[in-house]
């Protein structure tokens, strides 16, 4: 240590900066990648948490039409304390139509978006969802509102791609005309404003206030097809989840925590692209690691001749290697801890600030303790062996040729 | 306490053997300041290295008070120099990142000695052969006959029973050749054995044994008072 502590202190400063500014990119190559990669889906799952599902979904049984009993279920929902709020939505397929009015010949047809019409409680969706934040162009919904509708942007052909054969309406700015037809019932709404949202159930539906819904649907019953749950900070969903199924709420209706709410897919891309990024981030470990064999491996074959004189003294072999091994763990330590400052103190507050605008999600940088920890201890292990090899090259060699330089 | 029975070394390159030494058998009593010296090529610094156990003599045994260190492991060799041996090289071989006192204490510090007290140590040590000023300079800061002196204080710093020099003055001008044969006679005169191999009869004969090398071959042994 003393030996090493000696060579770093006096080895010249830009070479320090140099291997510790390599090892801090090496630090950030690897948590930085994955993290962005993770964050993509991380911000769109988190989203979706926020924006539709909160963190509890109920929704109707497959072989069932709607969640039966609905009422009965808001209460029993109602009556847990670990609920701070909760939304319902009554969903069913409706046809949009739009420029029907200015059609001239018999032949001629409007333009046509078949999607799905949901009914909701304005002030109550706002509350859990903040769904009125979509709105970029008009107002929110009432809950007393009549002949009004809200459109998701993606039911608008200037938002679609032609290529992408997605139906939607041309035309459409809000106080114009649209209209609904909902299982045979038709009826013509004003166009009350437009949701911007990178969850598809909100760009690509439709919203109604729920009397309105139900008045063309005739769900005289109140039976509902979603219930997003919002539970307080600190509780569990999955322990939450486990309680609503005890209380006979599966019996009615399906009940997931948000992430089983997005299926496997998210979960699947998740892992997919945390490969990728250890993919990524192995090729910058590897690059690292030779960067400290071939930094360390000059400095010992050029001190080859110290090294023979330190082991000609009586200094052990080990002694010799433990120097070159503690001055890679220095290299590795100062390069984690500034990849970290930077991480955490920069990068994740500054992602977080302003998320990359991709066009599912907003992606944020995702840097969980444990997996930072984790690529740590692989940069060290790395950088070790990346040290301890050549130094373990050159102290090997015979004491008298390192010496007489033979 | 140093006996050479019948040492020979030969190098072996591709299909060429050379012998460089042929067989030497010798004793080298306690307190004794023997000079080693022969032309160039005579097998001076071999026979040095496989006295300090630097190199393995093909045939043959090297044993300090009676112990056979001929077959010592490398590491084990390194420990055994460690404690009993001070080595004096011809281009000084100091660790170009340790102060003159850090590398006085080096050898101290690898046998376990706590740091502020083998710092001391280097410094009175380093006091002892005028070098006081010198503390806290790094070997390029000092003269060559500095280094020298710095080199020869770590290599007696941890009271070794025997000291090799290696063609010590090699790279120092006359004056400072002289200061440095002048400390390692005096060293002796305190009790120091010396092992020096030197081709200049004038630092030799200061010495007061003289053994001369000739072609792998010990040619004469004489006692110089």
């Amino acid at each position: 240590m003393f030996l090493s502590w000696r060579q770093i202190r006096r080895a010249s400063i830009w070479t320090n900066v140099l291997i510790i500014f390599i090892m801090i990119l090496t630090f950030l190559n690897l948590v930085v990648v994955s993290g962005i990669l993770v964050g993509l889906i991380e911000g769109a799952s988190r989203t979706y948490r926020s924006d539709y599902s909160g963190d509890i979904l109920v929704t109707k049984l497959p072989s069932k039409r709607f969640i039966e009993d609905s009422p009965r279920l808001l209460k029993i929902i109602e009556s847990f304390p670990e609920v701070e709020t909760y939304t319902y939505r009554y969903l069913d397929p409706g046809v949009l139509e739009s420029n029907y009015k200015k059609l001239t010949k018999s032949v001629d047809v409007p333009d046509q978006a078949s999607t799905l019409i949901a009914g909701i409680n304005p002030e109550v969706e706002d509350q859990l969802t903040n769904i009125s934040r979509h709105i970029v162009e008009g107002e929110y919904l009432d809950e007393n509102d009549q002949g009004k509708i809200l459109l998701g942007h993606f039911l608008m052909e200037e938002n679609v791609p032609e290529v992408s054969g997605v139906q939607s309406l041309s035309g459409i700015k809000v106080g114009e005309k649209v209209r609904l037809t909902i299982d045979g019932t038709e009826k013509e709404f004003t166009v009350k404003g437009i949701l911007v949202s990178k969850i598809e159930s909100i760009s690509f539906r439709a919203f109604l206030p729920e009397k309105e819904f139900r008045r063309m649907t005739g769900r005289a019953d109140f039976n509902l097809d979603e219930i997003a749950i919002k539970i307080k900070p600190g509780y569990d969903p999955e322990l939450v989840k486990e309680a609503l199924l005890a209380s006979g709420v599966g019996d009615k209706a399906r009940v997931q925590t948000w992430e089983e709410s997005q299926g496997k897919f998210f979960q699947d891309i998740k892992k997919t692209f945390n490969i990728l990024g250890a993919a990524i981030g192995s090729i910058g470990l590897a690059v690292a690691s030779i960067t400290i064999f071939i930094v360390i491996y000059i400095n010992a074959i050029s001190r080859r001749k110290f090294i023979g004189i330190q082991k000609a003294i009586g200094i052990s072999p080990q002694s010799i290697e433990s120097a070159y091994i503690f001055q890679s763990i220095f290299y590795a330590v100062f390069g984690s801890f500034f990849g970290l400052l930077i991480l955490y103190v920069f990068l994740i507050p500054f992602f977080q600030a302003n998320p990359i605008d991709f066009p599912f999600s907003d992606g944020i940088l995702v840097a969980p303790a444990g997996s930072t920890f984790l690529r740590i201890l692989l940069l060290f292990a790395t950088t070790l062996i990346a040290g301890y090899v050549p130094a373990k090259i050159v102290t090997r060699k015979n004491t008298l040729d390192s010496i007489l330089g033979r | 306490m140093l006996e050479l029975k019948n040492i020979t070394r030969t190098f072996v390159s591709g299909s060429v053997e050379t012998r460089v030494l042929k067989g030497i058998s010798l004793t080298i009593k306690e307190r004794e300041f023997v000079a080693i010296v022969g032309p160039s090529g005579a097998g001076k610094s071999t026979l040095l290295y496989q006295m300090s156990l630097l190199d393995h003599p093909t045939s043959g045994s090297v044993s300090v008070d009676g112990e056979d260190i001929t077959d010592l492991k490398p590491e084990e060799g390194s420990f055994y120099r460690l404690n009993n041996f001070g080595i004096v090289f011809q281009d000084y071989a100091l660790v170009p990142e340790l102060t003159a006192e850090e590398n006085v204490a080096l050898p101290d510090l690898m046998r376990g000695v706590e740091r502020l007290v083998a710092m001391e140590k280097a410094r009175q040590v380093l006091e002892k052969f005028d070098m006081g000023h010198a503390y806290g300079k790094l070997p390029s800061q000092l003269s060559g006959g500095e280094q020298q002196r710095v080199s020869v204080a770590r290599a007696i710093a941890g009271k070794p029973k025997l000291l090799f020099a290696d063609e010590p003055t090699a790279n120092l001008d006359s004056e400072r050749s002289i200061g440095v044969i002048e400390t390692l006679k005096k060293l002796n005169e305190e009790g120091q054995t010396i092992i020096m191999v030197t081709h200049e009869l004038e630092y030799a004969r200061m010495a007061n044994r003289i053994i001369e090398i000739r072609d792998g071959v010990l040619v004469s042994d004489t006692k110089t008072k």
